[in-house]
């Protein structure tokens, strides 16, 4: 405790200190063990009191009053009418259906490419890694809108492989193939992001010495590397999986929005609100709340395991950067 | 962290082609695409395309509103990771939680929501309304909407900038006299300057390109409340035989703001990364 207070005075000239008393009670510095503590002291009361209460009444009125909003809005007629709601239209059960085709399938196409970028990325060095990485970021960057128009301009009937899809019979736009390109492209950096830098902060020791043991590559990989990296990849996809259940503007405007066969949840929110039946739009939203609030969920529970390691004092030598 | 020996694993050519491969199928050939499409237009056509009286009035709301929305972000968002990060309160965990539900919220649900909330009978529209506050169908209900969307970046990358601050700094500021806000000012503000930055150009960025939230919120009025994003699904639907490449056109001068922005951000982490080590 004395060399910290030592530290706290060092740059002050000997006669300041003396003036510290007036300035700054002492009283605080026994509180200093924790450097925490004290720094979260020093604001008046009021202060803390009155910012405290302006960001909490911020968080209110942004987040949790539209998400009470929901709930109440979906269950205004009763949870038999709600359920009714949900069940009964076969447009609302068919868009269920394609969300979960079309989310599993852009979510497993973005680990493999996730895991294959990040082996890549972090573990060897090679012209153009940096604009590589920057190519990653660019689905994220890109309008979901005109990610959407995108693959219109390929698929499309006046696109550039429009033509020739026709021709064979084929067709990508406006059917689930179709909602699972757009859906992969708007979901491609979750996975790759994630696990980038939980691989380069791991470092490849572990690897390389099982190499040198005589391991081969696909016992390195599923006996090391994926133990290493399950944590950040398990976050990734929850993430990932988020956004492809969730997405709108890039399956908007590939869908074509036909009821019945190529509406996800999202897109059925929307016709229904269009068609003003709002109680089904808010049932069906309350659904996608739902699946919010889990990933929510499973995100501080990955996080709370991902700091219960960091506490364990070997692995946290190699996470720290 | 960087390697002494390169290449010594296995999974190189693999996995670099993989990545190539995917990314190139995903990223490449699209934005190729959409590049060849805006060609086959000529220049006359182009501006023709890109600069109607509409288009104009579109780009002026949504760089404006995605502006506006990123500065109250920016404000609310170090508001919110200030107190997360410096006051204990009950709660403290979830509310800290309750930052990432705009990432984990369907953009649809948030418009359908927020469009509830602020029509005149609305839980909140009915005492904001007679207040002049029209937060349903017009530009105000696009910047909420885009606050609500943008301001977790803001506290997501100002939290941990707040957390490895230097306690001493602080400490040393009071010892030689300054005011807690002299302090904020002049020793803390500066250190957050450049994730704030951040923070407020991640925000930009989403704003300038959100869809499904707005097209809930805004009414999609031409000239009043739509934005480009919209414009474009507008005029892909109008189905005319160069409908499509004027879409793009629209949509190459969306795709060159996000452009800028991804590369300003880019060297914004840059910055901050190199300003902590």
């Amino acid at each position: 405790m004395k060399d910290e207070l030592k530290n706290g005075e060092e740059p002050v000239p000997g006669d300041a200190a003396a003036r510290a008393p007036d300035g700054v009670p002492l009283s605080s510095f026994p509180l200093h063990p924790s450097s925490f503590q004290a720094k979260r002291a020093r604001d008046p009361l009021w202060v803390r009191v009155l910012l405290t209460a302006l960001a909490l009444g911020f968080l209110t009125v942004l987040v949790v009053v539209p998400v009470i909003a929901v709930f109440a809005e979906a269950l205004a007629d009763g949870f038999g009418a709600y359920w009714e709601y949900l069940t009964d239209d076969p447009d609302t059960r068919h868009a269920v259906l394609v969300t979960l085709t079309v989310a599993p399938i852009a979510v497993c196409a973005n680990i493999v490419f996730g895991v294959a970028a990040a082996w890549a990325i972090a573990r060897f060095r090679f012209r153009g890694r940096t604009l590589l990485v920057t190519l990653i970021d660019v689905p994220f960057a890109v309008s979901p809108v005109v990610a959407g128009l995108m693959f219109v301009l390929l698929f499309g009937l006046q696109g550039f492989f429009g033509p020739w899809l026709r021709a064979n019979g084929l067709q990508v736009l406006f059917t689930v193939p179709g909602l699972i390109l757009a859906t992969t492209f708007v979901t491609l950096p979750f996975v790759a992001r994630e696990l980038i830098p939980v691989m380069e902060a791991i470092g490849p020791d572990e690897e390389l010495a099982a190499l040198s043991l005589g391991a081969n590559g696909r016992q390195i990989f599923w006996r090391i590397t994926l133990p290493n990296i399950k944590w950040g990849l398990l976050y990734g996809v929850i993430l990932c999986n988020a956004r492809a259940m969730g997405e709108f503007g890039a399956v908007y405007v590939v869908s074509g929005r036909i009821a019945g066969e190529t509406c996800t949840m999202p897109l059925q929110v929307e016709v229904l609100f269009q068609d003003f039946n709002s109680p089904a739009a808010f049932a069906l939203a309350s659904v996608l709340t739902m699946l919010a609030v889990v990933t929510l969920l499973l995100k501080v529970w990955v996080e709370g395991r991902v700091e219960k390691k960091k506490d364990d004092p070997q692995i946290s030598q190699t996470n720290t950067d | 962290m960087s390697q002494s020996n390169p290449r010594v694993l296995p999974g190189y050519r693999l996995s670099i082609s993989f990545t190539l491969f995917y990314l190139g199928v995903l990223v490449i050939v699209p934005l190729a695409a959409c590049a060849i499409t805006a060609a086959q237009l000529s220049w006359d056509q182009f501006r023709a395309a890109v600069w109607t009286d509409r288009a104009r009035a579109a780009y002026a709301l949504t760089f404006g509103t995605a502006f506006v929305a990123a500065l109250l972000s920016s404000a609310i968002g170090l508001l919110v990771a200030w107190v997360l990060v410096r006051y204990e309160f009950p709660g403290k965990r979830l509310f800290d939680s309750l930052v990432d539900l705009p990432f984990a919220l369907p953009t649809a649900v948030a418009g359908l929501v927020f469009s509830n909330l602020y029509v005149p009978n609305g839980w909140l529209g009915r005492f904001l309304v007679p207040l002049g506050f029209e937060g349903a169908y017009s530009r105000v209900a696009i910047v909420l909407v885009l606050v609500f969307i943008g301001f977790p970046f803001v506290v997501r990358t100002l939290q941990p900038v707040l957390e490895s601050l230097d306690a001493e700094a602080e400490e040393a500021a009071a010892l030689l006299g300054a005011s807690r806000w002299q302090t904020f000012r002049r020793v803390i503000f500066p250190a957050l300057l450049p994730g704030l930055l951040t923070g407020f150009a991640l925000a930009f960025a989403r704003g300038l390109g959100e869809y499904g939230s707005v097209v809930f919120v805004s009414g999609n009025m031409p000239f009043k409340t739509e934005i480009a994003a919209v414009l474009i699904v507008g005029r892909l639907e109008e189905g005319r035989p160069n409908s499509y490449r004027e879409a793009t056109a629209i949509a190459c001068v969306l795709l060159a703001a996000s452009f800028l922005m991804l590369i300003l951000i880019n060297r914004l982490e840059r910055f901050a990364k190199k300003d902590e080590g």
